[in-house]
């Protein structure tokens, strides 16, 4: 399976001649990558326009969900400011960043503890490339994309209905269109991180058949304000999302900066932002740390 | 076949699934709390939002508030309640599984067989459900308890005051399973058809998922929604037996309400047996 899926050994013959002198072309692999992905998709091109509006339309039912829901209130908690297009901002960058992840990495990690399972992790290990690399950006779920797009449409939607109101219009500085994609990024890293570790533990496991549902129920808490998980039951859950399995980092700091830059607790906004690079570096080197751990547990299944 | 051993085919078909379904026992159990997290979520979420609502309208309480007819208790007792339908209702996997093995052929077995493939899946569910809450009633008993206080103020009607109530809570309960049944079975049976029927499939969850009620009441929905959502049968699956058991739905509405279920449970039992029928018919197997 992976032979078929990995044209990097026979377009690259370079690498196979002199495999300790040149560094693997990460980009130029990348690429290939996702141009096989493309043309895979568009083989069965009614199946991707099935995927996609699919896609499209579970956001949209969110959305749906969401305006019913600011029927009966103006904002979603006591004083924390998050209005409609203020939560609305908030939705688009969670889209943004659960397309990427969705495209990116969701099937590789899927296929992963398939991988284990059936021993084809084999071949990945052999390949003169970083096996990590490899088996998370092997296939690219283009049809996810479409929510990125819907995204931004949103985004800018809400960002233009904020900035022209009457009251209190928002301000939108360079420094947070500059910051804005950065964060974005962070917050990328960081499920990236969550997903790699999680695969990794069906080395363990053996076989790993409710990634997705935890996957699912942890990255659910990163749906909504951080605001709203106060009192005695919230502020540990809370704290547990925010420095233990850092997932409410990943939306709220971003969709904060962009949304609200003007809130009397600003400094508590630059905190995060601090505090979610750092997040971000340590979610990375923990989870590459994890994946080499269970790399060296691994033990071949195929015959 | 005499009823007799009708009778006993059925009861070794309901223990044989059910030894298989209790292998993974652990699992079982940790799946079903962790399907009460993103309940945890949702809780918050109306949490902040009755706060909200108090600070606008300037309540000493958010316990005086009420959203679309709903206390905050009343809130949270809803949505563990849905969790309780779903439970019954939820059939993982049916509709897809019937239609693989159309595609597969696997279904020949059923033909040349003894047994109803309808009614022996049907059996195999039942012991995935018996299996399921024999393991499944710690997590929930335990959930259940420690919101023990957001039944507290329910309404006369309510099944914690009514065994009438109760009694139709238990029946939608038990038709929903039925209905939940049925309704993926159809699904799954047009794969005769279209052989592969993910993309119905993924329609029937994204309405399901919105429309059966466990994202939010339905009756908080505003007109032409509310309209249509009373229509489909999709409510009976997580809406009605939260409602009942609340005492949104009691009095002649309630009578109506069940009749309505009956009705619907009628049509797709009777829809899949003639899918059932007319596919077989067309079908054709190769090889073995």
């Amino acid at each position: 399976m992976l032979s078929q899926d990995s044209p990097v050994s026979t377009a690259e013959p370079t690498l196979a001649g002199k495999p300790t002198s040149e560094r693997p072309q990460y980009v130029r692999v990348f690429l290939t990558f996702a141009r096989n992905s493309l043309v895979r998709d568009m083989t069965f091109r009614v199946n991707f326009i099935i995927e996609s509006v699919a896609a499209l339309s579970w956001m949209i039912a969110n959305l749906g969900f969401y305006l019913l829901i600011f029927t009966f209130t103006d904002s979603i908690g006591e004083k924390t400011g998050w209005g409609q297009y203020e939560f609305f901002v908030f939705l688009a960058t969670t889209m943004l960043i659960n397309s990427v992840v969705q495209a990116f990495f969701m099937p590789n990690a899927q296929e992963f503890s398939e991988l284990i399972r059936t021993g084809g992790l084999d071949f990945a290990l052999l390949k003169p490339i970083d096996t990590q690399f490899l088996v998370s950006l092997q296939r690219v779920n283009w049809s996810s994309l479409i929510n990125f797009l819907a995204g931004g449409i949103l985004l800018g939607f809400s960002l233009f209905q904020l900035s022209t109101r009457e009251a209190n219009p928002l301000e939108v500085t360079p420094i947070m269109i500059l910051l804005y994609p950065v964060f974005v990024a962070c917050g990328i890293a960081i499920l990236y991180s969550l997903m790699v570790s999680l695969a990794a533990t069906s080395i363990w496991l053996g076989r790993n058949q409710s990634l997705y549902d935890f996957w699912f129920y942890i990255t659910n808490f990163s749906r909504y304000p951080m605001e709203i998980y106060s009192g005695t039951y919230g502020l540990p859950l809370r704290w547990f999302f925010t420095f233990i399995v850092p997932v409410l980092i990943v939306v709220n700091v971003p969709a904060r900066m962009l949304a609200q830059p003007l809130r009397p607790d600003s400094s508590l906004g630059l905190a995060l932002g601090a505090f979610g690079v750092v997040a971000t570096l340590v979610c990375l080197f923990a989870s590459r740390f994890v994946f080499r751990r269970s790399l060296l547990s691994y033990r071949s299944a195929s015959s | 076949m005499t009823p007799a051993i009708r009778v006993k085919t059925w009861w070794t078909i309901l223990r044989i699934c059910l030894e298989e379904r209790l292998v993974y026992r652990g699992d079982f159990a940790l799946g079903t709390l962790m399907r009460f997290l993103p309940i945890v979520t949702q809780i918050f979420l109306w949490y902040a939002i009755f706060e909200a609502v108090k600070d606008s309208r300037g309540a000493d309480d958010i316990g005086d508030i009420s959203l679309g007819g709903y206390g905050y208790t009343e809130f949270v007792a809803y949505y563990l309640l849905t969790m309780l339908s779903r439970a019954f209702s939820s059939m993982p996997g049916l509709a897809s599984g019937i239609a693989r093995q159309i595609r597969d052929g696997e279904i020949k077995k059923y033909l040349i067989q003894p047994v109803d493939m309808l009614g022996f899946m049907l059996l195999g569910r039942i012991a995935h459900k018996v299996a399921y809450y024999s393991v499944a009633i710690g997590p929930f008993a335990l959930v259940f308890f420690l919101c023990r206080n957001m039944f507290r103020e329910l309404p006369p009607e309510a099944a914690t005051h009514s065994l009438f109530t109760l009694a139709a809570f238990l029946a939608s309960l038990v038709m929903g399973f039925v209905l939940g049944y049925f309704l993926e079975a159809t699904i799954g049976l047009i794969g005769f058809w279209w052989l592969e029927v993910t993309s119905i499939l993924f329609i029937y969850m994204l309405f399901s998922f919105f429309l059966s009620g466990h994202m939010f009441p339905l009756d908080m929905l505003p007109e032409p929604w509310a309209t249509l959502v009373d229509l489909l049968p999709l409510k009976y699956l997580a809406y009605f037996p939260s409602a009942v058991f609340l005492g949104k739905v009691s009095g002649p509405d309630l009578i109506w309400g069940l009749s309505v279920e009956v009705f619907w449970i009628l049509f797709f039992v009777v829809l899949s047996r003639w899918l059932y029928h007319r596919g077989i018919k067309r079908y054709s197997g190769f090889g073995g």
